[in-house]
């Protein structure tokens, strides 16, 4: 190449003591705006309801400088699903930039993985069956907890069975639908073997809805979610290499194989948080990514800016289903709605290019 | 296609060949009769073989016990057995034929969505309209699931992504979500339909009555008729489509020919037993182990297979959680699913 001008990069780089960045405006301004809609839709999702409360007050009471009657409302009645829908599109959102990326490919997600169909399988289990040992076991460390464990032991199956010296892309998703058949099958058997009430249950789990939320199921995802973002951010730093593949990321002196285990380790505990707080909503995780890669002009999915997207989508399904449909539906069923046409209209692009 | 058989010097070395095929083919329906002969006596009540042998062919008499053998057998194991017989030759039949079309080692009636159609009509017409015999609900399956097929199908085959086995194995999958999604909504808002579909959804063979298993094999019929009259095109569009085009091959005719055998077939096995994944793409494979890639002989070998294979499965599942049933639907995807690991795993899929 000697010789041929060499093309600046377009975006600086930031040397702040030991660490060091590239400063892209425009995804900073794109993530700002974004964090700004996702809690005005937040905020918004407060205020709606049988007693409206504006905007202004809202803020004010979360702020805490409300009136009582309206901190009674906001914060002890409309509180736990509100903060539950911006947890769990924010766990989503960045669950699925990790997936996506690791497998560099923009239609993985935890839904492909099966994740969601292991934590669902675990739940109807919990639900329908009564009685026996392995029942008792999910009655004593609650539904959502034995559904993040079922969802975070299927993530590590397929994690396994598609290790072959290292993990492909190709090879872990189609792993991944398999073992998602597999849970799939006990599920539908679970659900044709049981009581016709406990089955109406499972099914409104299974579509992914934040009616009746309380704190005690959000607090253990807020915080889940808090701790796992800390990981990824203090690892994401060396992610970013490996886009080039996995050579060139070792030779800048990547461990890819032990930062994709880490990554991928907290993409499925992310996604099973997400999944025993909310039940599996549908294609969050797939849609979020790549929404934000388009405003964010990025090539490969950002991480904030995807977790923002997922919030603000799941925050804005929820408000849609609770205020402008005729029936209210569970959450899950508008996020499919959005979700379905989208997936069609990535794969139209994905065979043009 | 008769006419283009030109007598080769090598003929002499081809015959075993033939004859081995024609061996594995009268094997395989040996094995059939066997498996269907146990299907007849296996059960929450155990037959003798000359129980059976009386239930199907003595004529009535007074005996109590005798009575109760026949009705056993003439109206729960008989229609059981030809259905699993019938829809298993479709969804092999099925399977071998859409891999042979997509070139696509992953294509399978199951995973493209041909279920969940038809999960979702059933469902819906159920809220609509409140049908609750079967027999009524069963066409409308047969239309989700051949619309979901068709959606799926050319999601995955337009443009340059055509033939890639990721796009069409998350084609299938998106598909399957959303259409999930939306039978949970409608299932949800209606008690009755939500019972109907759970039923439906582990595909189960039994209480399957010859009212409708007599239309479904009529539809079945065609659909071989005419998955066997484009076998010879099959084989030669899997040379490439310049390759076909070049031998004579009408490929958009042949295409159509093929999607609506596809849908004829699949459909009718979907509506009639319910949703049945794998099992196309687990029989094909297999067959073509046996065959090799000759379409002419990989297609009734598949056939043949996906026949054995559910009624082996229905009647495992009869046996495994006495004194209930595990659905056949559900046993097979506990084997295929594995098995279609396992192939992942060998390297077969690789990227197209």
């Amino acid at each position: 190449m000697i010789g041929t001008d060499v093309k600046p990069s377009v975006a600086p780089g930031v040397r702040l003591g030991g660490v060091s960045f590239v400063w892209r405006p425009w995804l900073a301004f794109v993530t700002c705006l974004l964090a700004a809609a996702a809690f005005l839709v937040f905020c918004l999702s407060i205020g709606v309801g049988d007693f409206p409360i504006g905007l202004p007050r809202v803020i004010a009471t979360i702020l805490g400088r409300g009136e009582h009657v309206d901190e009674f409302v906001v914060m002890d009645l409309r509180m736990p699903r509100a903060l539950a829908g911006l947890v769990v599109g924010i766990a989503l959102g960045v669950s699925g930039a990790i997936t996506q990326s690791i497998a560099r490919n923009p239609l993985a997600s935890p839904d492909t993985l099966g994740i969601t169909w292991g934590a669902g399988a675990v739940a109807v289990f919990g639900v329908t069956v009564s009685g026996g040992a392995a029942a008792a076991a999910v009655d004593s460390v609650g539904l959502s907890a034995a559904a993040l464990a079922g969802g975070l032991c299927t993530g590590l199956l397929v994690y396994f069975l598609a290790w072959r010296r290292g993990i492909d892309g190709f090879r872990l998703i189609l792993i991944g639908i398999s073992v998602s058949a597999v849970m799939e099958a006990i599920t539908t058997w679970l659900l044709a073997t049981a009581d016709i009430r406990d089955v109406a249950q499972a099914q409104a789990w299974l579509v992914g809805s934040l009616d009746n939320r309380s704190w005690d199921e959000v607090r253990v995802a807020l915080w889940g979610t808090l701790v796992l973002l800390a990981v990824v951010t203090c690892v994401a730093f060396q992610f970013k290499p490996m886009h080039l593949g996995d050579d060139i990321a070792a030779g800048l002196g990547v461990r890819y194989s032990a930062v994709r285990a880490v990554l991928l380790l907290c993409a499925v505990l992310l996604a099973g948080l997400a999944v025993s707080a909310a039940g599996p909503v549908a294609f969050v995780a797939l849609v979020a990514p790549q929404v934000a890669m388009r405003l964010a002009r990025c090539p490969t999915p950002p991480m904030t800016a995807s977790g923002l997207v997922g919030a603000l989508l799941l925050t804005g399904s929820d408000l849609v289903a609770r205020t402008a449909l005729p029936v209210s539906v569970p959450v899950g069923v508008v996020t499919a709605a959005i979700g379905g046409p989208f997936l069609v209209h990535l794969l139209v692009r994905a065979n043009r290019r | 296609m008769g006419t283009t058989a030109v007598e080769r010097p090598a003929a002499t070395a081809t015959t075993p060949l033939r004859r081995r095929r024609v061996g594995g083919l009268v094997a395989l329906v040996v094995i059939l009769v066997i498996t269907a002969a146990v299907s007849l006596a296996v059960g929450a009540r155990a037959l003798s073989p000359a129980e059976v042998w009386h239930g199907l062919f003595a004529a009535a008499d007074s005996d109590q016990r005798l009575t109760e053998i026949r009705l056993i057998v003439q109206t729960v194991r008989v229609p059981r057995t030809v259905l699993a017989i019938v829809a298993g030759i479709a969804l092999g039949v099925g399977g071998a034929l859409i891999q042979g079309y997509t070139r696509n080692p992953v294509a399978d009636t199951g995973l493209l969505g041909v279920n969940s159609g038809a999960s979702f009509t059933v469902v819906s017409v159920i809220a609509l309209f409140g049908l609750s015999n079967p027999f009524q609900y069963v066409w409308f399956a047969f239309l989700g699931a051949g619309a979901a097929g068709v959606v799926v199908f050319g999601l995955a085959s337009i443009g340059r992504g055509a033939g890639n086995p990721l796009t069409l194995a998350l084609a299938g999958q998106g598909v399957t979500v959303f259409l999930a999604a939306m039978t949970t909504a409608v299932a949800l808002s209606d008690r009755k339909s939500l019972n109907a579909l759970r039923f439906w959804n582990a595909g189960s063979l039994a209480g399957v009555g010859f009212d409708v298993i007599w239309p479904v094999t009529a539809f079945i019929a065609v659909g071989l008729v005419l998955a066997l009259a484009t076998l010879p095109a099959v084989n030669l569009l899997n040379l490439g489509e310049d390759v076909a085009r070049g031998l004579g091959v009408n490929i958009a005719w042949s295409r159509t020919v093929g999607i609506a055998a596809i849908t004829l077939l699949a459909g009718a096995a979907t509506a009639a037993c319910g949703p049945i994944a794998f099992l196309g793409l687990m029989v094909a494979h297999v067959a073509r182990y046996l065959t090799g890639p000759d379409y002419r002989w990989l297609v009734p070998y598949a056939g043949l297979l996906g026949a054995v294979v559910l009624l082996v499965c229905d009647i495992v599942g009869r046996l495994v959680v006495r004194p209930g049933e595990l659905d056949a639907g559900v046993l097979v995807a506990l084997l295929g699913a594995p098995f279609f690991a396992a192939l992942v795993w060998r390297g077969k899929f690789k990227n197209a």
